[in-house]
């Protein structure tokens, strides 16, 4: 059995900190911050209750921040934003969110992030941005670096991030703010819970419907304790939000994307709106819009192991003949499929659902076959 | 009946010139939920320090480490079916394997229970 490893370097806290630490979580570190990996139910009992009912997660690590046109126009954020990711923000309604990915000059992938048009009174011309926490100050750096005069990027660490996911989290919230029971999939509300500010959107990252919860930090505490009074609510943890996700098909970025990936391999084109697709003009263009003529020469797929064993990130991806044709980049165990998923890139003459493959796991393949993704149906109220 | 302890917490528990191995009660608390177990094959020889099985939770595969010398005997084939087993009961019902021991005097080297609970407290 091989020891944890332990990090030195003083970890940053989350204003949900000591809620973790009152609950039993087990702590580690994740991207700078101590976070909670798991609480004393376990993983698998964590996973289960998101998808029977409705898991908290703190999410206040990752990083918000506006991004402020000082004309209050739309359309000067729009631009702006529009020229780092490949995402049709002009076009948002407002309070409508939608996922993107900032890209490098030759269209690999510095981060994901969700933008949202803000829609407020008084805030024309601001976005809303959340991006990841291991990517956070390099993110900021790159947009500040690249906006224009009269945009200007406002980081907000004084907020907290929730999210309520599960198919009791509309019945839940609306018990506190019944407005949201009408949200559509990737809009937005402010909203009062108990007294306190919100911004609440229809969405999340674990494939069934629910709410991510911003408010400020210093309200994060309340909040967290007067969702989790609610029966059908339990905290959930990093390890369960990661399987989660993983059965969800959906990205993590430093595993399944990243600057060597471009979102057209990722299989994120969907979020690449058809405007953005013809005109370019966000970095990485030409060969983002090659890839979507030519196909890629390599895409992400799912996979689904034969028997039980789970295949884990790094293993190789070959042939029944043996011919290495790729990786996997997050593999585990599934609890709702009850048994082992995994996703990864392989060559596209391989990637049709149904392919059988090998998974190197300790030197001995592993059958397994491209499964479509999600592995468990999402749930999102469209 | 001697149960003795690895650093990497695994315990060997003698009957005669067997012994059973598994992992402690902090180890599967540690691992959360078991997954998966990948046993050896009945008959393999094993040296001390060998990887002889591997367990993996929801989060990652750990290695189960020869606590001896020896040739497996038997292994428990029921955690390839239910592997939580090792979370319910470690020392009991969720054993990995059974080992013929080869040399005895390499147990002299592992920790007694109670030095064992002493380690788990200085390391938790």
């Amino acid at each position: 059995m091989a020891e944890p490893v332990r990090a030195d370097e003083p970890l940053l806290q989350t204003p949900l900190h000591a809620e973790h630490v009152a609950l039993g979580a087990r702590m580690v570190p994740f991207a700078g911050y101590d976070m909670p990996v798991q609480y004393p139910s376990g993983i698998l009992t964590e996973h289960n209750w998101t998808r029977e009912h409705a898991g908290l997660f703190d999410v206040s690590h990752m990083g918000q921040a506006f991004l402020v046109a000082e004309d209050k126009s739309h359309e000067t954020a729009a631009r702006a934003i529009e020229a780092l990711i490949p995402a049709d923000v002009v076009n948002l309604k407002p309070n409508q969110q939608r996922y993107s990915q900032l890209l490098s000059d030759e269209g690999g992938i510095l981060d994901d992030l969700m933008v949202t048009r803000v829609g407020a009174p008084g805030h024309e011309g601001w976005l809303y941005l959340v991006v990841n926490a291991s990517m956070k100050e390099a993110d900021y750096a790159h947009i500040e670096a690249r906006l224009p005069a009269g945009v200007s990027l406002r980081r907000k660490d004084d907020l907290g991030l929730m999210a309520l996911q599960g198919p009791s989290a509309t019945a839940v919230l609306a018990r506190k703010a019944p407005q949201v029971s009408d949200l559509p999939f990737m809009m937005s509300a402010d909203v009062q819970i108990d007294g306190i500010w919100c911004h609440v959107s229809r969405s999340g990252y674990t494939g069934e419907d629910g709410f991510e919860i911003s408010c400020n930090g210093k309200d994060a505490p309340t909040l967290w304790k007067a969702l989790l009074a609610d029966p059908e609510v339990k905290p959930i943890g990093l390890g369960a939000r990661d399987s989660l996700r993983l059965e969800a098909g959906l990205c993590l970025y430093g595993h399944d994307i990243d600057t060597t990936t471009s979102p057209i391999e990722a299989g994120l084109i969907w979020s690449i709106q058809k405007r953005r697709r013809e005109e370019g003009g966000f970095p990485g263009a030409s060969r983002i819009q090659q890839e979507i003529k030519d196909g890629p020469a390599r895409v992400r797929v799912g996979l689904k192991p034969e028997g039980r064993a789970p295949a884990r990130e790094g293993t190789v991806i070959t042939t029944p003949d043996g011919r290495e044709v790729g990786i996997v980049t997050s593999g585990g165990f599934g609890p709702t499929v009850n048994g082992p998923v995994a996703m990864g890139y392989v060559s596209r003459d391989v990637s049709a659902v149904g392919t059988d493959l090998h998974l190197m796991v300790r030197g001995k393949p592993l059958p397994a076959k491209v499964a479509a993704m999600p592995f468990a149906p999402h749930r999102y109220k469209r | 009946m001697t149960t003795r302890y690895t650093k990497d917490h695994e315990y060997i528990r003698l009957e005669g010139d067997a012994g059973t191995v598994g992992i402690s009660d902090y180890a599967q608390q540690q691992l959360g939920d078991v997954v998966f177990v990948e046993l050896p094959s009945v008959g393999k020889t094993l040296a001390k320090g060998d990887e002889a099985a591997v367990v993996e939770s929801v989060k990652a595969a750990s290695e189960v480490y020869s606590p001896v010398s020896g040739e497996v005997v038997e292994v428990n084939s029921a955690l390839e079916e239910t592997p939580g087993t090792v979370n319910e009961d470690p020392a009991g019902r969720g054993w990995f394997l059974k080992i013929r021991v080869t040399n005895p005097g390499e147990l002299d080297g592992l920790m007694t229970e109670e030095q064992y609970q002493e380690f788990v407290k200085s390391i938790s």
